[in-house]
């Protein structure tokens, strides 16, 4: 189907739903949202442009095998959990760094993060790899 | 310390993200191998620990139970995790020859490793609800293994397979939640305690029956095995050697666990389910296998009337039951792998896995036949092989009970197993092929006769080990089922100080 007002909107959507979902990402440990939305958000930004254009296009613009993507997700959650032998605490013990901390405003970085970052590839390519194999099937 | 619990299951996880990403090179299958090699070490790294301290616990993330999660390793998870590793290597070895490169491609090692990810987690892991998660990683990549390729037979097989299986997951989740909102625990050790101060015990029966339900049908019990025979002969031999080997074992060792730490209140009614339930499992599995023609087929059965004798040990109820169990569930894991180690051979070499379709293995393969005689008689309970002393045990523990009836089932079954032993033998080793061919091992290409043979050879060794030196393993399966009649060391060890 090819529909001029869903390509141009699609642009400008599919920008802002990947934004939103690595917002979405970075506020989950305290707050609503986390690793698995994120992914749930920013793969629905690649569905998107996949209804507007092709699977093949959209395949394209994400450069590498979704499947992968997913797989590297659960490699990078699991090294996550590893990062707290280093410090010699249990496996998965979050890790905590406060940068720039200064009265009560710091960057807060931790494993937790990490982890969360890790679920939000596996989430991202796993839901795309489903989407791609089943638009290239009909 | 706690890190020896983490590094099983973190091992063949990492592996499997690894072999995934090199899937479309060579790369992949040793990335495989090297992980395996690495699993088995830490496996006994962990044996070794568990032989010295007793019971080895850790809390993941620092949360102290029964809040946390808990991987906990006792003589029974040490030895599992060791046994998994060993039928683990021997099997990505085997898949090195037998395993085309579409099939690679697809992700088959990623799925195999993610399959031991989910056994060793399932032996490891000291919370209820954890281990239903364990259970769902292996379904999915056994499923995934199940149907990779895709022929038909497969996804029909696949099919059954998997909606069986979904059942029994749900029914063991209902069991959890209805445990939870009894106790308001799902730390095993914790519901030790918790168990015994709950009021309403007829309910908690009922709970117990549950999770025999749901653990029965993945060990492949009466009545709920159907699903086994139905899909075990269809995918490649490798995959049908390690589901034969540890998927129906995780069951066993869930109701071996469940069934001495948590429901032991009510021994007089839920073992003597468990002990009839044995006792047809032992008679239909062997005569199941008695009425078959195909080599896999045949083999698929006789898990189920293995799977006999293990629950019947487990059902006795005694320090010497227990031993049997603990023993024939590493005793069979070896010889039952190896078993489909060889029909695959023979595929390879005859042709086929139907029986009437092949022959003359005897006259022009004979080191196969020979391999194939120790695993087999072992299957069988001949003397001097491991699975004599694992019989021995059972029926002994059967007749001190003076349960005559019992222990002459358990002997009958073990005549029919050399019965269904001796047609194999009968018909694809002792006559002439039917087609005129001559199945030689010589004439496989050097490297793929090493990668099918060496896991046969490796493991008909261990058998004959175990058999000739009993000593040692009975000692330590006496020492594993005083542990599971008395879990105190296992519940101070996984809560710390409290009783």
């Amino acid at each position: 189907m090819q529909s001029l007002i869903l390509t141009t909107t699609t642009r400008l959507l599919a920008a802002l739903l990947l934004m939103f979902s690595i917002y979405a990402l970075l506020r989950g440990h305290n707050l609503p949202g986390g690793g698995f939305i994120g992914g749930l958000i920013g793969a629905t930004a690649f569905i998107l442009y996949t209804i507007a254009t092709s699977v093949d296009e959209a395949r394209a613009a994400l450069r590498i095998d979704p499947s992968n993507l997913a797989i590297l997700g659960v490699g990078v959650a699991a090294l996550a959990g590893l990062g707290a032998g280093f410090a010699g605490d249990p496996f998965f013990t979050g890790q905590w760094l406060f940068l720039f901390q200064d009265g009560d405003s710091y960057i807060p970085l931790s494993t937790v993060l990490v982890f969360d970052i890790g679920v939000y590839m596996a989430v991202f390519g796993g839901i795309l790899t489903l989407v791609f194999a089943m638009e290239q099937e009909i | 310390m706690s890190w020896l619990l983490v590094y099983p299951i973190i091992i063949p996880l990492l592996t499997g993200v690894l072999a995934y990403l090199f899937r479309n090179s060579p790369a992949g299958r040793w990335i495989s191998v090297a992980g395996t090699v690495a699993l088995l070490m830490a496996s006994i790294m962990l044996m070794a620990e568990v032989l010295e301290q007793g019971v080895v616990a850790a809390q993941m993330s620092n949360w102290q139970a029964p809040f946390g999660i808990t991987l906990v390793a006792d003589l029974l998870g040490g030895v599992m995790v060791v046994i998994t590793a060993i039928t683990g290597l021997a099997t990505v070895i085997y898949t090195l020859s037998e395993i085309p490169e579409r099939m690679e491609r697809l992700g088959f090692h990623a799925l195999l490793q993610m399959l031991m990810v989910g056994v060793v987690g399932a032996f490891l892991t000291g919370d209820l609800f954890n281990l239903y998660v364990w259970f769902e990683v292996m379904l999915i990549s056994s499923f995934g293994l199940l149907v990779l390729g895709g022929t038909r037979e497969q996804l029909d097989g696949g099919i059954k397979y998997v909606m069986l299986n979904l059942v029994s997951t749900i029914m063991f989740l209902a069991g959890i939640g209805l445990l939870y909102g009894l106790t308001g625990t799902l730390n095993m050790a914790d519901l030790h305690l918790a168990v015994r101060g709950v009021e309403n015990t007829g309910l908690l029966t009922t709970i117990a029956v549950m999770f025999m339900v749901a653990f029965g049908v993945k060990a492949a019990m009466f009545p709920l095995f159907f699903w086994l025979p139905a899909s075990y002969h269809t995918p490649p031999v490798a995959v049908s050697a390690i589901f034969a080997g540890l998927l129906t074992k995780v069951g066993v060792y869930a109701l071996i666990r469940m069934f001495t730490l948590i429901f032991d209140q009510d021994v007089a009614f839920t073992h003597t389910i468990l002990l009839w339930l044995a006792v047809v499992t032992m008679v239909t599995g062997v005569l199941g296998a008695a009425a078959m023609n195909d080599f896999r087929r045949i083999l698929s059965f006789h898990i189920i009337s293995q799977i006999g004798y293990m629950v019947l040990g487990l059902a006795l109820y005694t320090p010497l039951g227990l031993m049997g169990a603990v023993f024939y569930l590493v005793h069979h894991i070896i010889v039952k792998a190896n078993l489909f180690f060889v029909a695959g051979v023979a595929k390879r070499i005859a042709g086929s896995t139907d029986l009437a379709r092949i022959g003359g293995l005897y006259a022009h393969a004979p080191l196969l036949a020979f391999l194939f005689l120790i695993p087999a008689f072992s299957l069988a309970g001949f003397p001097p092989l491991s699975g004599f002393w694992a019989k021995y045990v059972v029926v002994k523990a059967a007749l001190d009970l003076e349960m005559w009836f019992v222990a002459g089932v358990a002997l009958g079954v073990g005549l029919l197993t050399i019965f269904s032993m001796t047609k194999i033998w009968g018909s694809a080793f002792w006559p002439a092929h039917p087609d005129g061919i001559k199945p030689r091992l010589s004439d496989l290409p050097t490297f793929d006769r090493v990668a099918l043979m060496l896991p046969i050879v490796a493991l008909a060794a261990l058998t004959c080990l175990i058999g000739l030196f009993p000593e040692p393993f009975v000692q330590f399966a006496e020492r594993s089922a005083n542990q599971l009649l008395d879990p105190t060391d296992y519940v101070t060890t996984v809560l710390g100080v409290q009783p």
